[in-house]
This record gives structure tokens, sequence and C-alpha cells, in this order.
């Protein structure tokens, strides 16, 4: 699978590379979608040249990186088209990798289970070909390189690309089995945005579930191992953050970084829920309703981690996606990054109730996006409102969309216990509903 | 503060103040009057002004207004029942091409030992009144000590304007770099009046056009762009000396919710890169404090140097927009400072008698001025969420949001089941009346 992988890597690169050289890459380094106060490439550019006028680039309000990337642009500045173009081409390829391993540990269990004769008779055709996972992996990565949400991404150069492959490295890591980088890498993703503290859980299931130490909070080696992770976890965090205390001299950047993505006192628009939200809040709610929003992001975990405590790699997917969807400053290349992971779920097709609405209405809000931003900000003929409601049903099929998948994969496992075919009191055809 | 011997044999000194009106008739046909009132107090108002201290504050939108001139006229020691102040009516100073005033506090040295330090307070007031509006100048006034200053350096032998009655006191001050020579009425001389106690001063124009001399420094500033996301300031510096260059201090405060990018900066003379010798520039930090931007700029001679900077507009909150939001937010003016070369050697003895407009910034050095010029306000626009929103945002934003926690909630809590056809209503009554009967149900 090496030369189809290595030809979608070309075909990625080609296509970016005449995108950088039209003059679309200064358009796109623009839009309010691709790129926001948070991982803008103007203003790394304008934190380093703060650096250089000898001010620091945290006592404006116009820098959010954290030290240890200003560190690694000061030295590839020239490059930044090479370096998000690499930075894309490792997240394609680590989901490459991880999901291959993570197909391979699917029809091993899929096989013992079938050998075990656990499935009932009618489950047959739920179950997985060893034909349609050969490609699965190929897709993910086609489906990552070439999305426009993350095309447009790198050709903005927005640093989102460096931290979705910061992401897909954790998510490599944990499914190959090796704790230590997978913390190394879970602390880096959280030092870059706190957002993705919320994978530990599904990290550390995983690994529980790899060494086969079941998840009971009364057995000692469900805490020994849960210790030993933290550990690995909070002593890196500690080291990285710092490492950065040392490269600036001052504990400047935690007010600019995590205080600014906490607070959300910057009201640019986006992509996201906050930002109009708070332009028209009642000054006295301020503080309540960021408290609500931001423990709205971290509160699905556990629910989540207790439902899905036997796949924790379908609960890794929904705590990307929830983090993409209600994180404080979201733009696409958010999106891209849980959106590569949907044909891992392609076996749940049948059991999707709404993914032709929902896809009709994303590819709609994201035409529409850029045409009202231009009808309220240059044009002067909408206002505020258009966009707005642009926003909201974008984030209304992103939200249907993940719970969608949600419920296909819960049925799907509930007819593999139950079968496939359910039949009523009297034997006519069976309705499943939640109840 | 070291302690003063009162036993000094010098005269004690009293509180002084001197009034005068200078008008230059422009080649336009508009004057141009300056009032220029100073007080003189001789004591030693504040004790300590330490001067490494410099603040600096602007409000850059200012209504025109009478309450700007009430107050002020009211800091002359007669108010505006005597002398020059009775000339400056509101209705008629406000209906001017050009209005401006000013109050300057300082520190002076009286004599050449500064021994004791009196403050002094300047007021000056420039109008140019359109000639079409105001009319011409017919003014009935009586009063003393002051000096009436015509302006006639354009017109030497009356070939643009001629001037009545006619004077022959002459006197001449270098204003500006500039030699003016001005015909001076002397009103404490009684010989001025003649036998009536008022003075009629008439200018007539004969001429209609001339050429003014441009001042060697000026400056401009303006907004480049289109839409509400970007912009650009363009400062456009004037250096119309013909072969003196010199450098000028150029500061921009600039509110927050414009963000400048430094990194856009650029400073160029003549079409090429002019690096400024000298920047310092403080961020600007969210709704705490604004940009400052202070250059050091040399000006090559007779050339224009333009200063661009990029910014980006940002949106506030609903609460932080003037009544008026459209109507845009008000930049501060940026200021330029510069010792500018005179075209004119400069007379810098103090103890010689010199017009009050010509006396204000006195310099050693024998051949350049001071001088600081503010360029005009900007007037930007941001773009403005719908104000009349607020209770419609949080509630269709926390739907959204509740339609997300539902369907996770649903999903998380329950679990899928065969549904079971419900009764009718009418079948499970006569179920409950069979169960009491003991019969079997439907």
């Amino acid at each position: 699978m090496a030369a189809p992988l290595t030809l979608l890597v070309i075909v990625a690169v080609t296509i970016r590379a005449v995108l950088f050289r039209s003059s679309l890459a200064e358009l796109i380094s623009e839009r309010v979608e691709v790129v926001s106060p948070l991982n803008s490439w103007k203003r790394v550019v304008e934190g380093l040249a703060l650096l250089d006028l000898g001010v620091s680039p945290y006592s404006g309000d116009v820098f959010h990186e954290t030290p240890l990337t200003i560190y690694l642009y000061h030295f590839v500045i020239d490059y930044a088209e090479i370096v998000c173009m690499i930075a894309d081409g490792i997240t394609a390829v680590a989901l490459y990798l991880a999901v291959q391993v993570y197909n391979k540990n699917v029809f091993r269990k899929q096989k013992y289970a079938l050998e075990a004769d656990r499935y009932p008779h009618d489950c047959l055709e739920l179950m997985q070909t060893p034909k349609e996972l050969f490609y699965v992996p190929l897709k993910v990565a086609m489906f990552y390189l070439l999305s426009p949400f993350t095309i447009l991404s790198c050709v903005a150069k927005s640093t989102c690309g460096i931290n979705n492959a910061i992401v897909a490295l954790f998510v490599l890591c944990t499914i190959k089995g090796s704790a230590l980088l997978s913390a190394i890498f879970l602390a880096l993703a959280t030092y870059q945005s706190i957002y993705p503290i919320t994978l530990f859980a599904p990290a550390l299931i995983y690994l529980l579930q790899r060494l086969y130490i079941p998840v009971n909070l009364r057995r000692q080696s469900f805490w020994l191992f849960t210790l030993q992770y933290a550990f690995m976890f909070v002593g890196s965090l500690v080291v990285i953050v710092g490492l950065s205390f040392f490269l600036l001299g001052s504990w400047d950047y935690i007010p600019s970084v995590y205080g600014f993505i906490l607070s959300v006192p910057d009201l640019t628009p986006n992509i996201g829920l906050f930002w109009y939200f708070f332009a028209e809040m009642f000054e006295h709610f301020r503080l309540f309703f960021i408290c609500v929003f931001q423990i709205n992001v971290f509160f699905y975990t556990i629910p989540l981690s207790i439902k899905l405590k036997d796949h924790p790699v379908f609960l890794m997917f929904m705590q990307i996606a929830i983090i993409s969807i209600f994180k404080s400053y979201p733009t696409v290349g958010d999106i891209a990054l849980y959106m590569a992971f949907l044909p891992v779920w392609s076996h749940l097709y049948r059991f999707l109730r709404n993914i032709f609405m929902v896809s009709c209405v994303l590819l709609a809000c994201s035409a529409l996006f850029p045409v009202l931003w231009h009808l309220w900000i240059y044009a002067g003929s909408a206002n505020s409102n258009f966009y707005y409601a642009i926003t909201l049903l974008f984030n209304v099929g992103q939200v249907l969309l993940v719970s969608d998948y949600f419920y296909a994969y819960l049925r799907r496992e509930h007819h593999l216990s139950h079968g496939l075919y359910l039949k009523k009191k009297d034997g006519s055809e069976a309705t499943l509903v939640l109840k | 503060m070291p302690t003063l011997t009162l036993a000094s044999a010098r005269s004690p000194f009293r509180d002084e103040f001197a009034e005068e009106l200078a008008i230059r008739p422009l080649h336009s046909g508009d004057i141009h009057a300056s009032f220029q009132f100073r007080t003189v107090w001789g004591v030693d108002l504040l004790q300590a002004t330490d001067p490494r201290f410099l603040r600096y504050a602007i409000l850059p939108r200012e209504i025109v207004c009478t309450e700007n001139l009430t107050p002020w006229k009211k800091l002359l020691p007669c108010g505006s029942k005597a002398g020059l102040a009775v000339l400056l009516k509101s209705e008629k100073l406000f209906h001017s091409s050009y209005f401006s005033q000013a109050v300057h506090i300082r520190p002076v040295c009286q004599g050449m030992h500064c021994t004791v330090p009196s403050w002094e307070m300047r007021q000056t007031l420039n109008v140019v009144f359109d000639l079409y509006t105001s009319g011409q100048g017919k003014r009935e006034w009586s009063m003393f000590k002051i000096k009436i200053y015509v302006d006639v350096t354009d017109s030497p032998q009356g070939e643009l304007f001629e001037l009545s009655p006619p004077t022959p006191l002459l006197s001449q001050a270098v204003v500006l770099g500039d030699r003016r020579t001005y015909s001076v009425y002397d009103l404490t001389d009684p010989g001025t009046f003649g036998k009536v106690r008022s003075l009629n001063l008439l200018v007539r124009w004969k001429a209609d056009n001339g050429d003014m001399l441009r001042p060697l420094l000026h400056g401009e500033r303006y907004v480049a762009g289109f839409g509400l996301q970007t912009g650009e300031i363009h400062t456009l510096i004037y250096n119309n000396h013909p072969y003196r260059a010199f450098p000028v201090l150029l500061l921009e405060t600039v509110p927050w919710y414009l963000r400048l990018y430094i990194h856009t900066l650029t400073v160029t003379s003549k079409n090429r890169e002019n690096k400024p010798s000298y920047i310092h520039y403080q961020p600007s930090k969210d709704r705490l404090r604004p940009h400052l931007l202070e250059m050091l700029v040399q000006l090559p001679p007779n050339s224009v140097t333009e200063v661009t900077v990029q910014f980006e507009r940002a949106l506030l909150k609903w609460t932080e927009y003037p009544p008026d939001p459209n109507h845009g937010f008000y930049v501060g003016s940026s200021v330029l400072s510069a010792l500018v070369p005179s075209l004119v050697a400069m007379d810098t003895n103090i103890t010689q008698e010199h017009p009050l407009f010509s006396s204000f910034f006195l310099c050693k050095e024998e051949s350049s001025y001071f001088m600081r010029v503010y360029t005009e306000p900007l007037l930007v626009n941001l773009p403005t969420p719908d104000f009349s929103m607020p209770y419609n945002v949080i509630c269709l934003t926390c739907t959204v949001v509740a339609v997300g926690y539902g369907s996770f909630y649903n999903l998380l809590t329950r679990t899928f089941q065969v549904e079971e056809p419900s009764q009718s209503l009418a079948k499970r009554l006569a179920n409950v009346i069979r169960r009491w009967r003991g019969v079997p149900q439907l």
C-alpha cells in the first residue's frame, strides 16, 4: 500500500504548491473561516517582528502562540509553506498507519468472536470484510489530504496544521501501544491548546485494554497503570511548560495563551458559536456563560467514557469531534481532522439516519460562508445576523453528523449482541427505539 | 527646594496681563485673526513638577460649541466684559472656516537670573473668517493696553489689499522661520485714534489671487483600503525646505480596536525605503491601552515621506459601541515634532520686546525653530453586530448547544428496545375494568 499512499501524497503536495503560487494564497490567509486569532500566520510573523523590536510578543494582544512554537517558527519562517505541507503529510501518514493497526486489531477480534460463535447467526452481513478493511487506511489519508478544508488551512499557513500533526501522532502512538510516547504527544497537544486533555480518557482506556487490564475502579492494576500514565503525562507537561518559561524568561505567555483560550476576549467572527454570543452578551452574565461554554467541551468526557469503555478508538473520534465543534476558536482545519476518521466507520452506513441532509447542510453552509461574509463586510448590504445564522446551521449540521454516527455505532453493537432481524412478540418485524 | 530669603533687594513681582490681535489677510480673501492673551502670576503655583514624565492625552471627537468657548473666556482676568474678549462672539466665531482655541500653562523665568519661577498662562484663539459669510470687518471697540498687528508682507505697496487708516508704524518679526512685516496700531498711543475714541479698521481687497508660501513641515493622514475587515493608515509628511534635511519625531497613538501589524510598517521617501533611525513601539492590550508608536524619521529635502501600516478592525461587544455606531470611531491625530531649519536668521534676544505670537517657542539655536504639527483625526468604521438581538442570540445559540446536548444525552442514557405498540385509550380503560372484575384482559 505504499505506492498508492505515495501517489496520494504527491497529488496533495502538487495541489498545495499550485495554490501557494497563485494569487489565492493571500486571499485565503485572511479568511476568518480558515484562520483564527490563535493560529493565524500573520500574527506569528507579527510576534516575531515584535521580538526583533525588543518587545515581548506577549505584551500586546496580537500573538497567542506558545513559546516553543516561537522557537520553531524562528527557524522555519522562510520555509513556512514547506513546513505546512510536511505537517499535512505527517498527519496523513500517521493516520494511515494508526488506522491500519486498528483495522488489524478489529479484524482479529472479529475473527475470534466468530470462531467462539458469539454473534447471532443473522449478523453475518454486519461483519467487516478484509476487502473493505484493506482500503480504509488509504481512504482516511485521502479524506485528510484532499479535503478542501485541509487544503485551505494549509494554503493559509495556519498553525492548525501543526496542531493536527501532533494529535495524529498521539493517535498513532496510542494505537501502537507506546504509553510514554502517547503521553508526550498528548502533553504537547494539551500545551498547544488546552482541549486535547480530554483525550486522556480514551488513550488510557485503549492502553488498558491492550494490556488486558480490566477497567474496574476497584482493581489495583487499573489504578497502578492509570497513575503511571498520568505521571508520564503530567511530567511531560511540566517539563514543556518549564522549558517555555526558560525560553522567554517570564510567565507572560500563560495569560496570553491559556487565558486567551479560556476567557475568549477577542470576538473576531469565526465558524464557531462563541463570537456572536459573547458580542451580544449582557455584561453581568458574561463570566457565567464563559464557564458554561467551556464546561460544555469537557463535560462529555466522563459519560462518553462510561458508555464507550469497550470502544476507545470510537471514543477518541467522538472527543476530537466535540473539541472541534465546541472549542472557543474553531477553524476548518480542526473540522478536517475529525472528518478524516469517517471512512473508518463506513461500515455503519446502513444505520445512519440523516446523512444525506447533514451532508447537504454542511456543503451549503460551506458555500454560503464566504458569500455572507462578503455581503456583511464589503458590500454592506447584509449584517452580522446573516453570517451568524450560517454559523448556527453549520454547527447544527456538525452536531447531527456526530450524533448520527454515535447512534449508528451503538445500534450496530446492539444488533451484534441481539441479532439483526428482530421480531416483536407476535412475530412481526420490530422497530428499535431508544427508551 | 531651597528656601528663598525674603530680604533680597529685588522689586516684588506683580501679576501681568497682555493681549493682542494679529490679523492677516489671506490670498483667498479670507481673514485670519489670532487673539493672544498672556497672564503671568508672580508666584509658584505648583511646587514640584518632574519634567521627565510626559503625559499625553487626546480627545479626537469634540463638537465645536459655545460650551467650549465660555469657560475659556472665563479664564481671562476680565472674562468677556472688557478687552479683546468682547469681540469673541460665538455666533460669529463658529461661522468661520477654521477655529482653534488653546490654553498653555508653563513656568517661565522673569529676567535673566531666574530666581523666582512664575507661571504663565497663554490663551490663543485662531479664527479664519470666510469673506462671504462674515462680511467685512466693521468693528467698534475701545480698550487699553493692546496692540493690533496687521500682516502687510504680501502687499507692501498695496497691490493685494488696502489698509485704512494707514499707519506709519511698521514692525518686523520672524514667525515660523518667515520674516513678516506688520502694520502696528498701538491703542495705548492716543495719536492712533485721532479725534474719535474708536478705531475703524478697514481692509479692502484689490487683487484676486496670489501665491502663498507653503509651510516647511506639514502632514496629512488618511485611511486606505475597503471593507470592514482590514485597512491601512497612511501618514504623509511633507518637507518643503529646498535643500535641508531634518529629522522629525512621529508619535501615533492608535486605539486598541484597530489592531496594528507592525511588521507591515513601511516608510518611503521619494519612492525609496527610508528606515527610521529609532522606533519605539508599545503594542496595545485589549480594552486597557492603545498602541503607541514613536519613530524618528529623517526627511530628505523637498520630499514627501509616506508611512504606512496595516491594521485589522475588531468586533467589539455590543455595549462598547457609541450611540451612533455607524458614524465610526475617531482616531486621534498623530503628532509631528521637529526642529525645522529656518530660511531666515532668528533673533533670540529675550529681553527685547516681541509680539506675543512670535515669542511662544524661543530657541537658542540661531537657525531653527521648534514646530509641532497635528495631522487630521481619522474616522474609521468598525463592523457592528445587530444591537436588537441579544435575547435572540442567547436563545438561538443555547438552542444549538441544547440540540447537541440532547442528542448525546439520549444516546448515553437510553438503550435500544423493541417497540411494543401501545394500546388505545378505550382498550386500556376496558382492561382496568376487566382486572377489577377478575376477567382475562384484552
